[in-house]
């Protein structure tokens, strides 16, 4: 089982609102799980949400902003990750 | 040292407003910023210009300075050092005060240039002497790992040097080339409690004069003489790390391609699962007959004709 991050703590850290993080999760950008009326992510999407975290702080961008972001560059990986498939099979 | 033109690298008039050099700054980080940029270096070096030149001018001291000595500070430096002279000799001083610029210890100094640092003392975070704390965080390092084929088909640990700092990685077994593997938190440090960048390795593995590969499959070709091709028998294949005997069937033909299941690459992170040996008979046709073998085959092709 993954390990769990109180969103509490990340939201402490990083000096987010608790609202944000919530847009994100109401916007599929982050999972949520609840365990005793505690709110957690799981440690690997951590590094997704401090992503998403600097987007909006440094560069003032809003949920909807963060969310078609993310999902042009997730569809950039994957091209990426395509393209290198098809560089190997050519060369 | 090149002198910058930090109103060139934001794209703004000498005479910008400090919300036209926000805008500037705002508008170009959100094209170059290295989250939106993964992998690219050209984007990352963009946008610590950018940190640069925003730093200056959004500092109405440092822009002052600047603007005073800035296409000229080197004349700035002799002038800092006649008055460091002229106070040891216990002259008055004064003038050029380079204090006010000093103190802003503990920035990633990598990430400003020299002309930066030769004009403020050092790289400098805003928030040092009380303005706006801003965290940022960390570079990410790119390193590229060069394996061979058969040291790609296992599971190894490997220790690197990155930065002063050893790392131990497994690489596990059937990476591909050109694929990357994040080790979070092993980049640049954070500045003023920015979390750490990471370390991004790309593997290169080399091409195999024997193997071409497609994900965790194998292709090889194999010679096969003309008389096992027609009328069967055992050939000696090569695999990557073992000679292995294989059955031809009679009447074999030119470019059929058999399998050898199991004898590719190990799946990547998937323990157990390998792929397959793919093998191409090349059929070698015999050179410099002799009048017997001549006489013979001549024999074949008339009874082949019926």
């Amino acid at each position: 089982m993954a390990n769990l991050i109180a969103t509490a703590d990340i939201c402490t850290y990083h000096g987010v609102e608790y609202t944000f993080i919530d847009a994100l999760h109401e916007a599929g950008l982050v999972h949520i799980k609840v365990v005793k009326k505690d709110r957690f992510i799981p440690e690997d999407d951590l590094a997704r949400l401090e992503k998403m975290i600097r987007m909006h702080h440094e560069l003032e961008i809003n949920v909807a902003g963060v969310e078609a972001i993310m999902h042009l560059l997730d569809r950039i990986e994957l091209m990426q990750e395509e393209m290198r498939v098809l560089r190997n099979r050519v060369g | 040292m090149a002198f910058i033109d930090y109103y060139q690298v934001l794209g703004v008039d000498k005479k910008a407003s400090e919300k036209d050099i926000k805008n500037a700054y705002r508008k170009l980080a959100r094209k170059y910023h290295p989250d939106l940029n993964p992998n690219d270096a050209e984007a990352h070096k963009k946008f610590q210009q950018l940190n640069e030149a925003n730093e200056v001018l959004s500092d109405p001291e440092k822009r002052k300075k600047y603007d005073q000595y800035g296409e000229n500070w080197k004349h700035g430096e002799e002038y800092e050092q006649a008055r460091q002279q002229q106070s040891r000799g216990g002259g008055a001083g004064g003038g050029f005060d380079t204090s006010q610029f000093g103190g802003f210890e503990g920035f990633g100094s990598d990430d400003f240039s020299d002309f930066f640092q030769s004009m403020f003392g050092g790289a400098g975070g805003a928030g040092a002497r009380g303005g706006r704390q801003a965290k940022y965080r960390g570079q990410d390092y790119n390193a590229e790992l060069r394996l061979g084929l058969k040291e790609a088909a296992e599971t190894h640990k490997q220790t690197l040097t990155v930065n002063g700092k050893n790392i131990r990685i497994t690489i596990p077994a059937g990476v591909e080339n050109g694929q990357t593997i994040k080790i979070a938190g092993h980049g640049g440090a954070g500045v003023n409690g920015g979390p750490a960048g990471d370390l991004y390795i790309t593997f290169v593995v080399a091409d195999d004069p024997r193997f071409k590969r497609q994900g965790s499959d194998l292709f090889a070709n194999a010679l096969l003489d003309v008389y096992t091709a027609i009328l069967g028998g055992e050939v000696t294949i090569d695999t990557l790390d073992s000679k292995v005997k294989i059955k031809v069937k009679p009447e074999t033909q030119n470019g059929t391609r058999v399998k050898l299941k199991g004898k590719g690459l190990p799946v990547y992170k998937k323990e157990g699962q390998f792929g397959d040996l793919y093998i191409t008979y090349d059929l070698q046709i015999p050179t410099n007959l002799t009048d017997k073998q001549k006489k013979l085959f001549e024999e074949l092709r008339d009874e082949a004709k019926g």
